[in-house]
């Protein structure tokens, strides 16, 4: 199957899945009253969180155009057409681009001076290979989500089922998570992360999953803790007592009542993944057609003289917009949702 | 007799919520003489504490004091700056609290705490502040206090820590001691035995204390002069004997009914049907009409106004004002 | 005391030896001996060199069966030459992994020693400011300013410095490194200040909060009805309490400032082990990367069992049994 055709799969999936969480939620007043608290008191950030959302669905759908008519051959524009368009592409013009830099604006070259093909119509300029980087800017958000979303997805299942699995049976089960949990938390986590990259290859699951890697433990331990203390609740042991099944005891019992961390450690995570992801970009480990591999490429511009700027304000802008409205979401939820500060405020 | 040690006239003190400001302590009146021993008597949530913390401006934030006069040992309390606020603190007015366990510094070790409070006030030096310290801790009854010295909190029993608190409180000898439920974290023996401390401590010392307990048989025990709070108001003052012998307000009644010593025997305890209302319900009628068995209309509409029963007895309750009421309920 | 210690020191051989195993994972099972000889030899390389290759680099035996020898296998050979620092030469140019981690140690520490005490001063003294005027304004605009800078990438602070300070503002040499003591500070200063900026933020957040919940307590409120004074309770009591966690984060990291900053030092031109880090990486230099893991895995172990060392140091509570 083609490549895009995946990943539209894959979009169609997490929409369903998030639409279906927001569903649930839905259900029971608790999650309610905290939505409605969250939107309350953080609806620029949520909105922005929103958009960027938005435009990483629509760089994630693409189609490829049906093949051109004679017409479109003859006019010569069609060959360009062939590759997978994403939706958001689809908001440019098919051929919009240049032959290197050219400044926000601008009607020629940056060095040289040719005239442009769309002068006056790059809102941002464009970078060293002519693309146009207000499209490049806006393209990185779906790299961002994948990221920051995609991995918490991954991490976040496994690290609960890691954590609670020890927390619940204890003896063996536990010292051997335990174990492999330790380890993994005593090397450094710049160091594991760049070992990781290194051994599985570069590459947007690879960096991902070196990403997941790194980063479950802290919840797992978390999650781990949380379980050990439910369990010995006296409703657990009552159910117990009752003959109700194991699996249905951490179903019903302990799973549930780990849902609030879930959520704030989901939108930790995010931040420091998408900012992690930064940092391998400038190692040069990072993902193609992220915002921190755009800062990368940019930090010899500044070097130039007369320097280029655009390129770096483009990405830096998008990295800090959403990192910010997702910390400014993430300590929401924190206040919302976490138990002891409920106590202080009441 | 002359002027009292403390005065407490109209007392307001406020928690902001939302828009609205909640009155925790509601024009509240209360006098302490010298030597003179009060217990302010309350349910939890009547504001009883509040109270205590008005007195000394210990309300924690947002809290704060909106109304009224605290006099205390001459002074008036909420115009002192913050400075002379602080030394006024332990040296006029110490107070202990009910959680000993967390009411000490985890970190530091019982004779510094005490020794802080000491040398706060006095220029001593360090020698001559342990000194004291170890006396201190002979005075209220700590075995080996030379050991007791550099122990930590939690090596201490919690009968121990609360002997430490009354020894930080006792360290510059201040007039005034306000005891918040000073034994409601402890066992009934360790209680018993701390009781009759703070009985020694004050025939010992002659100080004023201030007991704020929920126990009447603390009361009992204990106090001159009793106050009784129900929501943020005072309901009931007067003599030990005029509250535990001859209660007339319908709640001090029903509290007294609802203790086990005091009930016939065989019989079932009576209790007061319902709860002390949140302070957002109050309203300016009287706030125990909802649980009163001898309600009136008027209860529901107004304030009640004081009823002087005797020269040191006073209700809030129109049940007991002549013509409005049944007379003696 | 003796007996814990013991204890604790074993646990950590155990998750030195967890960290080998997981090394030997990486670099021997994901990415065999062989992907690494034709990193270094590129695609085309034929299968004569690729063995001569990997026989010079020590990577030519069994990887974890030999039947003949059941001790001559890679695994061994990992285990042996990492526990007994014998790291060998590197693969990308062949000079000794040792040597060159000892050389980078110095400025690695020469950068992050300023940086940490600097870090740690700054950090404590704005939260202790912070959480004293607590629910004021400058609480809620200092609570803004560290979410707004936690927010900014750490690449986006160096290149940010380095144009301002470095570029237009010509304070500092952009980059490079001189360690004789007259110079040297000319060349960490930029450095240590973007560092400072970039880690500030965080910092600050996070000691305010342990701060303020420890304001909140009833001992706090003890000590003021003796007639404490406010700068008393911050220093005397709430400081020594919240010392308590911030101590377990700070122990952690004194060891593992050996390693350096891999961000500040491969940018600015600081010869440290951050530096070794990025050259191994961009010439798939594996034995040093390996190396360069363990040891600071070996520095972040030391300093997890400092931190415990440290909290029954610091809190009367915590008992040895």
């Amino acid at each position: 199957m083609e490549g895009y055709v995946v990943s539209n799969l894959l979009v169609a999936g997490l929409l369903a899945l998030g639409i279906f969480a927001v569903w649930r939620a839905s259900r029971s007043r608790l999650w309610r009253d905290a939505g409605r608290e969250l939107v309350r008191r953080r609806p620029i950030a949520l909105t922005a969180v929103g958009l960027f959302v938005l435009l990483g669905l629509m760089d994630a759908v693409a189609w490829v155009d049906p093949p051109a008519t004679a017409a479109q051959l003859a006019a010569g524009d069609a060959i360009a057409l062939r590759k997978p368009r994403s939706l958001l592409d689809r908001l440019f013009p098919p051929d919009f681009e240049e032959r290197s830099y050219s400044a926000p604006l601008a009607d020629v070259e940056f060095y040289g001076g040719r005239p442009l093909r769309h002068p006056g119509r790059h809102l941002l300029g464009t970078d060293i290979l002519g693309r146009d980087v207000l499209h490049l800017t806006l393209k990185g958000a779906r790299v961002a989500l994948l990221v920051g979303g995609l991995t918490s997805l991954i991490v976040i299942p496994l690290a609960l089922v890691f954590g609670v699995t020890a927390g619940y049976l204890g003896g063996g089960v536990d010292d051997a998570i335990f174990f492999v949990m330790s380890t993994l938390a005593s090397i450094p986590s710049i160091l594991l992360l760049i070992a990781l990259v290194m051994a599985l290859g570069r590459g947007p699951v690879q960096v991902c999953v070196a990403l997941g890697v790194t980063g479950w433990v802290g919840f797992a331990r978390i999650a781990r803790g949380e379980t050990l203390k439910l369990r010995e609740l006296d409703y657990v042991q009552a159910a117990r007592a009752l003959g109700v099944s194991e699996p249905r005891i951490v179903l019903r019992h302990v799973i549930p009542n780990l849902m609030h961390l879930v959520v704030i450690t989901f939108v930790i995570l995010f931040s420091s993944f998408v900012l992690s992801e930064a940092v391998l970009s400038w190692l040069g480990l990072g993902i193609d057609g992220s915002w921190g591999q755009m800062i990368d490429q940019a930090r010899n511009e500044l070097s130039r003289d007369p320097i280029i700027v655009w390129n770096l304000a483009g990405a830096s802008t998008g990295l800090f917009t959403l990192i910010l409205a997702v910390n400014l979401v993430g300590d929401a939820v924190r206040d919302i949702l976490d138990p002891r500060t409920l106590k202080e405020r009441r | 007799m002359s002027e009292s040690l403390l005065e407490v006239r109209g007392l307001r003190t406020v928690f902001p919520e939302g828009d609205a400001r909640l009155p925790v302590v509601d024009d509240v009146d209360l006098a302490v003489s010298r030597s003179e021993t009060v217990a302010l008597v309350g349910e939890s949530g009547s504001g009883k504490s509040m109270t205590a913390l008005s007195i000394l401006r210990l309300v924690p934030r947002p809290g704060r004091i909106e109304e009224g006069t605290l006099r205390l040992a001459g002074r008036d309390v909420r115009s002192l700056s913050v400075d002379e606020m602080r030394s006024l603190r332990g040296r006029e007015a110490a107070m202990i609290f009910q959680e000993p366990m967390t009411s000490l510094n985890p970190v530091v070790s019982c004779g510094d705490q005490v020794a802080e409070g000491l040398r706060l006030h006095e220029r001593v030096s360090g020698r001559a502040a342990r000194r004291r310290v170890l006396e201190l801790f002979e005075q209220v009854g700590i075995p080996d206090p030379a050991e007791r010295l550099d122990a930590y909190p939690h090596e201490l029993s919690g009968g121990l820590k609360q002997r430490v608190m009354i020894a930080m409180a006792l360290a510059s000898r201040p007039k005034l001691l306000i005891a918040d439920e000073p034994t409601t974290a402890l066992d009934v023996t360790i209680q018993a035995q701390i009781l009759e401390l703070l009985a020694g401590l004050r025939a010992e010392l002659g100080m004023a204390i201030l007991l704020i307990t929920h126990d009447l048989g603390i009361v009992n025990e204990l106090a001159d002069r009793v106050a009784v709070m129900y929501a943020g108001r005072l309901v009931e003052t007067g003599t030990r004997e005029e509250i535990l012998g001859s209660p007339r307000h319908p709640y001090t009644q029903g509290l007294l009914r609802s203790i086990p010593a005091r009930a016939p025997r065989g019989e079932r305890l009576a209790e007061i049907p319902g709860v002390v209302p949140p302070p957002r319900a109050w309203g300016a009628a009287c706030r125990f009409a909802d649980r009163c068995p001898l309600v009136m209309d008027v209860c529901r509409r107004e304030r009640p106004r004081p009823v002087v029963l005797a020269p040191s007895h006073v209700a809030h309750c129109f049940a007991l004002e002549p013509g409005v009421g049944s007379g003696t309920p | 005391m003796l007996a814990y210690l013991v204890r604790r020191l074993a646990w950590g051989a155990v998750t030195v030896l967890g960290v080998l195993l997981f090394l030997f994972l990486l670099f021997f099972l994901i990415t065999t001996p062989d992907d690494i000889a034709r990193k270094a030899l590129g695609e085309k390389a034929p299968a004569s060199v690729l063995e001569q290759w990997k026989k010079n680099h020590g990577y030519d035996k069994p990887r974890f069966w030999n039947p003949q020898h059941p001790a001559d296998t890679m695994l061994v050979e990992h285990f042996r030459r990492m526990l007994t620092f014998d790291f060998g030469r590197s693969d990308a140019d062949d000079v000794p992994i040792a040597e060159r981690l000892r050389r980078g140690a110095g400025p690695s520490l020469s950068l992050q020693v300023p940086l940490f005490v600097l870090s740690l001063g700054v950090a404590i003294a704005l939260s202790l400011l912070v959480a004293f005027f607590r629910d004021t304004y400058i609480d809620r605009s200092g609570v803004v300013l560290c979410v707004l800078a936690m927010s900014i990438s750490s690449v986006l602070y160096i290149v940010g410095g380095q144009y301002l300070i470095g570029k237009v503002l010509r304070w500092f040499p952009i980059s490079g490194f001189d360690p004789s003591p007259e110079v040297i500070w000319r060349f960490l200063a930029l450095p240590v200040l973007v560092g400072l900026v970039a880690n500030v933020g965080s910092d600050v957040r996070f000691y305010r909060t342990v701060f303020l919940e420890e304001t909140g307590r009833d001992y706090v409120r003890t000590a003021r009805a003796k007639g404490c004074g406010e700068g008393r309770i911050m220093l005397h009591h709430v400081l020594r309490n919240a010392l308590i966690p911030i101590l377990t984060q700070v122990v952690i990291s004194i060891p593992t400032l050996f390693l350096g900053s891999v961000l500040l030092e491969s940018f600015f031109g600081i010869p440290g082990l951050g530096s070794i880090t990025v050259d191994a990486i961009n010439s798939n230099d594996f034995s040093t990367l390996r190396t360069v893991v363990y040891i600071g895995s070996l520095l972040f172990i030391l300093g997890q069992i400092l931190t415990d060392l440290a909290y029954t140091w610091a809190d009367p509570r915590v008992r040895l049994e």
